[in-house]
């Protein structure tokens, strides 16, 4: 039996015990390892740097400026006069547009799940581990909110605070937290009655400890992939918001606005309307791949 | 091993008795039942000598396992009083729980969800460290090594994730994680239920060398008397919420006062073929009861062999009190009659 060692007193092997990995170093091997979900990363790196870049270019004039009409060229073809991806209604060149539009639809996936999160996890957080009372208070709370129709939300929110960005970001938001907040507390009720949640309150964890050490990171896997996939389903919102009038206003470009204002034209200029779909298909498909990609990496039950 | 790892000297002036259980009731009501409950732990008492092993057994769903948490604090009691060491920890929270629960550490039944899947078998062990602020940070690392080799696991499998290693390697592991801090009293819920029969009987073994070596006190609970035999001194047989049996070891093998506990004794299979075809186990009828509406009466009276029904089985509820040999107690009004 081990117990008839003697002391260990002789430097312990720490020193040669196997290579130690944290949780996020081991993710990263994984999330490496998963070739679509590198490839999702990649697309998401082009299109913000793109994003970040386009007003340079047009300064550089590789590109011109996504406000110039040029009446000479309306609705081109792509490849012709110059303009790669054609030329909309009026004139404008298409690929600057979707350019400069990714600055827009970024931000608003990206920011908007940037304000969801905290607000969901919190609420999902709190309602699910005290249960009880707070959780019927904050639950109730969460279905008042969840039973108004999202877009009319959206709408009376943007029409009292006027059609600038931070009304759209604050409103999408406003609207897309009950979905995770839900979702947080299902999970966190699930993984709540696992033994490894009794065994570390027996072993003395704090409840802070318990939540952001136990509860949080197995309850991470759908919370991520949900949070992903809200980013193209805002950047969906904001487009409605656009084509309803009450978006970010012409002429500054978002992918939304450009497929609702080409669409009239669809037949005699696809590309306007072609282009900023595939954009949007494109950005899902990467974040979701991202996203399935964290959630594979951040469970160590999954192989390298 | 370092001082800390001797029993506290304390040990040996104060009261013998390291855990009292006092008339403790746990209901858990039914939702939208006005009033209904699930009677699982219907007014226990209990103790538990320092340094001995008391072996709980009875049916799934007789209130084991309720009872186990109740006494780690991991549930509240419905009413009842819980005495450890002196101090009524029903009464306890926050920070007082916490410090309290350094001294009792529970062993849990399955090896598979009892360990947190994205901690490493290191951080697993180092956490109880950690809440108590035990050490250094290098002094945790090898002490997390120490508490490996002393399960006999590898001490270079800290960067191991959970899911690596067999069921009885887990249990290992979740039996260095409840010695980390040098408990004084341990639970092992069904600590071995899970495993193969040959891996109970290597943990069952780790379990009596750590008793030994540490001075551990242990309630073990399992469903099986075969099982409890080899590492208790001392036995309570649960039902349906009660204790009905209580007695050293031996006597509740070689003088069962119960009917209950001698239809648990009858139903472990003998190794000697003849001896088993010849002998006549005695069959429990049907099924346990409900525990939301347990018979009137001795609660085991609609399934007793030797039940007087209707008569005073079924109409008053027999105490547990002294029968059969010194420090036996059972629940009976016809104890000891086969």
């Amino acid at each position: 039996m081990a117990l008839a060692q003697p002391a260990l007193e002789q430097a312990v092997d720490w020193e040669v015990a196997e290579q130690q990995i944290g949780l996020w170093q081991d993710a990263w091997h994984r999330f490496r390892g998963n070739r679509l979900a590198v490839l999702g990363a990649v697309v998401i790196v082009f299109l913000i740097l793109v994003a970040f870049l386009s007003p340079l270019l047009v300064h550089l004039g590789i590109i011109v400026s996504p406000t110039t009409q040029q009446v000479e060229n309306i609705e081109v073809g792509p490849g012709q006069a110059g303009h790669l991806f054609g030329t909309d209604e009026l004139g404008r060149d298409t690929l600057s547009r979707l350019m400069f539009g990714s600055r827009i639809s970024l931000s608003v996936g990206i920011l908007v799940q940037g304000i969801i999160l905290p607000i969901g996890l919190a609420i999902g957080l709190a309602a699910g581990y005290f249960g009880g009372r707070i959780d019927n208070l904050l639950m109730r709370f969460t279905d008042i909110w969840y039973a108004f129709p999202d877009l009319i939300f959206v709408l009376v929110l943007v029409s009292v605070f006027g059609p600038n960005l931070l009304s759209i970001f604050g409103a999408i938001a406003l609207v897309g937290w009950v979905g995770l907040a839900r979702l947080v507390r299902g999970q966190v009720l699930a993984i709540k009655e696992k033994e490894y949640i009794e065994a570390a309150r027996s072993s003395g964890s704090p409840p802070l400890k318990l939540i952001l050490k136990h509860l949080l990171p197995n309850a991470l896997g759908p919370i991520i992939v949900t949070v992903v996939f809200g980013i193209p389903s805002a950047i969906f919102l904001e487009a409605v918001l656009s084509f309803l009038g009450v978006g970010i206003q012409p002429p500054t470009p978002t992918w939304g606005q450009m497929v609702f204002d080409g669409y009239e034209a669809i037949y005699a200029n696809p590309s306007s309307v072609v282009f900023p779909a595939l954009s949007i298909g494109f950005t899902l498909l990467a974040f979701s791949f991202v996203g399935d990609g964290l959630r594979d990496a951040l469970d160590p039950r999954m192989k390298r | 091993m370092q001082a800390a790892e001797k029993a506290p000297v304390t040990a040996v002036v104060s009261d013998p008795v390291i855990l009292r259980v006092e008339d403790v009731y746990k209901h858990f009501p039914i939702a939208g039942f006005g009033g209904l409950a699930v009677r699982a732990v219907d007014g226990v008492t209990l103790e538990i000598r320092r340094g001995e092993a008391l072996g709980l057994v009875g049916e799934s769903g007789c209130g084991k396992s309720t009872l186990a948490r109740l006494i780690t604090a991991l549930l509240p009691v419905t009413s009842g009083k819980i005495i450890f060491e002196g101090q009524e920890i029903t009464k306890m929270r926050g920070a007082r729980l916490r410090r309290m629960r350094r001294k009792m550490q529970m062993i849990f039944q399955d090896p598979f969800a009892s360990l947190d899947p994205r901690m490493t078998v290191g951080d697993i062990i180092q956490e109880p460290l950690d809440n108590y602020g035990i050490g250094s940070g290098r002094e945790r690392q090898r002490r997390v090594q120490e508490l490996l080799r002393l399960v006999g696991l590898n001490p270079n499998f800290t960067n191991r994730y959970p899911h690596e290693f067999s069921g009885g390697q887990r249990q290992r592991i979740g039996i260095a994680r409840a010695l980390a801090v040098n408990p004084s009293f341990i639970v092992c819920d069904e600590a071995v239920s899970a495993l193969d029969v040959s891996i109970q009987a290597q943990i069952i073994n780790l379990l009596q060398d750590l008793q030994r070596e540490f001075n551990l006190t242990y309630l073990f609970i399992a469903h099986d008397l075969a099982v409890v035999r080899h590492l208790s001194d001392r036995i309570a047989v649960m039902y349906l919420g009660k204790v009905v049996e209580t007695a050293g070891r031996n006597d509740i093998y070689d003088h069962p006062q119960h009917p209950y506990t001698r239809a648990l004794l009858s139903s472990i299979p003998v190794p000697d073929p003849e001896v088993e075809r010849a002998r006549a186990p005695i069959l429990l009828k049907g099924e346990i009861p409900s525990a939301v509406n347990p018979p009137s009466g001795c609660r085991f009276h609609t399934r007793c062999p030797i039940a007087r029904v209707p008569g005073i089985c079924s109409e008053q509820e027999p105490l547990l009190e002294p029968h059969g040999q010194r420090d036996q107690l059972a629940a009976c009004h016809f104890a000891g009659e086969k």
